[in-house]
């Protein structure tokens, strides 16, 4: 028992709503793309707030989401763009753990302020591994839900038993606002820099660009003025990092994303820092976005500051319960002496 | 420019590149360095992708920062340096020429002014190095195909092809390792798997190592298929020192 798909369209337009977690790594080598969730953080607080692993399976889904009956009671906990959701017609806040029963209906209407949204189980969906991760690539029909994205009448059980969360009425942080018209997304200069000229350079540095309509989890192709190059646009392929940004000859970049193949042969002129990814990836069409050069050390920082506070809201969330603390008290002697 | 030479790629990646071309001896450098990479087991790195002519390492900085990933990358780079040669691990792929498997074997032979028979013997009469893997799950960049043998893409590319399928566009040659759409000439089809999930080892080779096709009939084919279905057949591999 857990959770059944009543319907992945909305006013007719399909939904992408795939399972994802944090990837597949260790065969890149291989041509095997990572995938996983693009917007990370949101992903990992959904899942700390139903006490799960940060990197747990999930259900991500682009502007638009799925209705899911639950034929299971449970906990979860939803992040990302506000997506206005509502539990049984009634509307439910996003960030904070929440008690489904059985037979409770979720659902979602059109994102607002951003455009990823994810939902945590914490009793965990039961999709087998493939490669060591069940994250799923649709283009090569591997992982997740049959390879697929998630369709009316797919079901999906429970890995584990319904638990009883601690703190539940602690469970809730403030939401991440993602809807600003106009953002700064810090970079990291090079791999091939060195192909463009000084004028390409600054006006990519100087200049703002927006996600155009043609964006997805391989990458989020952007408008504005053209980069200049010194030669040409291609190169030798070679890998791609998550977050690199490819200038093909047309001057426009393109965002790589998790779905991006493992090489490409397009002039990389820098790379998306990795805790600036996830504001990167929640603007809609038409935000206005400069880069803005960081070093790798400073973005390295930013990055380990992130997952600590991560960890620290796990911790804190955990606790130990007023009746743990009493019998801990009693264990090291200090009730009794008292 | 001064190679190989250590770049960044993100707070999350280094790419070490020995050139910006296609060549066999680059590609050996590539190779060995992979090779001492893989060996090292380094604390953090979690992805490496090998390609023509360079090497990204994906590492987690929570576990090692870019300045110890460039001095271990940096060290490594002096120990491949040392490497004489790496032996040579050749898959002797079997693949069953023209008609249902290769339905453009008549035309690449009626392109190149030869038969059928010549167009096979001329392509398995070789070793193809794996340069690179990359595009699909197993994909593999071969290099040195006889250009005698060589055609332009189709003008409209084939809805789904057999996983398997062993195709010719201009210069190149490659084996599908999945269903997909393809414009690649498709010359004949191979029942090894190069990509299965469900094999302990997904991916059959890696880059650096060479394939050579076998020529097999019909009947070979079909006995093969059921040894992959089974979970008991494997590539016969040559090892070369």
């Amino acid at each position: 028992m857990g959770i059944c798909i009543e319907k992945a369209d909305y006013y007719g337009r399909h939904i992408l709503a795939t399972i994802q977690d944090h990837g597949r790594y260790g065969y890149q080598n291989s041509g095997v793309t990572v995938s996983g969730v693009v917007d990370r953080r949101s992903a990992e607080l959904a899942n700390v707030l139903v006490d799960n692993e940060i990197s747990e399976a999930v259900i991500e889904f682009m502007l638009m989401g799925p209705a899911i009956r639950f034929t299971t009671a449970g906990y979860i906990a939803i992040t990302g763009a506000d997506f206005t959701p509502k539990i049984n017609g009634e509307s439910v806040p996003s960030y904070q753990a929440l008690a489904v029963k059985e037979g409770d209906l979720l659902e979602f209407g059109f994102a607002r302020n951003g455009v990823w949204g994810y939902i945590a189980f914490a009793e965990k969906l039961q999709i087998e591994e493939v490669m060591g991760s069940r994250s799923t690539n649709t283009r090569t029909g591997i992982g997740g839900f049959h390879g697929r994205a998630l369709e009316e009448g797919d079901c999906i059980e429970f890995r584990e038993k319904t638990k009883k969360l601690p703190n539940l009425d602690k469970r809730k942080i403030e939401s991440e606002f993602f809807g600003d018209k106009e953002k700064t997304i810090r970079v990291i200069l090079g791999l091939q820099r060195d192909r463009f000229t000084e004028k390409g350079i600054q006006t990519f540095l100087n200049e703002t660009y927006s996600p155009t309509s043609e964006c997805d989890r391989m990458g989020y192709r952007m408008e504005g003025p053209v980069i200049e190059h010194k030669d040409g646009a291609d190169i030798t392929s070679d890998g791609i990092s998550l977050g690199a940004i490819q200038v093909p000859g047309n001057g426009m970049p393109i965002v790589m994303l998790t779905d991006r193949q493992t090489t490409g042969g397009y002039t990389k002129i820098g790379t998306v820092i990795g805790v600036d990814v996830p504001d990167f990836v929640q603007s809609v069409a038409g935000t206005k976005i400069r880069f803005q050069e960081i070093t790798v050390e400073e973005a390295q920082d930013l990055y380990v500051a992130q997952l600590e506070r991560c960890n620290k809201l796990l911790q804190e969330l955990r606790g130990t319960t007023w009746i743990d603390k009493i019998k801990m008290l009693f264990r090291s002697g200090k009730v009794a002496k008292e | 420019m001064e190679f190989p030479r250590i770049i960044t790629s993100g707070d999350t990646a280094i790419v070490v590149e020995f050139e910006d071309k296609i060549d066999p001896e680059i590609n050996a450098k590539v190779k060995a360095f992979y090779e001492v990479l893989k060996k090292s087991n380094i604390t953090g790195v979690v992805d490496i992708i090998p390609t023509y002519r360079s090497v990204l390492i994906h590492y987690n900085p929570v576990m090692i920062r870019y300045a110890q990933m460039v001095k271990k990358a940096e060290e490594l780079l002096s120990q491949a340096n040392s490497i004489e040669s790496v032996g040579k691990k050749i898959y002797r792929i079997p693949v069953c020429y023209g008609g249902f498997y290769g339905p453009d074997l008549k035309d690449v032979a009626e392109h190149a002014g030869m038969t059928e028979e010549e167009v096979i013997k001329i392509h398995s009469g070789r070793k193809y190095l794996i340069y690179m893997l990359g595009f699909q799950p197993g994909f593999a960049y071969l290099g040195g195909m006889d250009e005698r043998i060589a055609m332009p893409r189709l003008p409209k590319p084939r809805g789904k092809i057999l996983a398997g399928s062993v195709g010719i566009a201009n210069k190149q040659t490659g084996i599908y390792p999945m269903d997909s759409p393809a414009g690649w000439r498709l010359i004949g089809c191979t029942p090894a798997r190069p990509y299965d999930a469900r094999r302990r080892k997904p991916i059959l080779y890696e880059a650096g190592d060479y394939i050579e096709f076998v020529p097999i009939d019909e009947t070979e084919y079909t006995k093969i298929e059921m040894g992959v279905e089974a979970g008991n057949y494997e590539v016969p591999v040559i090892e070369e020192r």
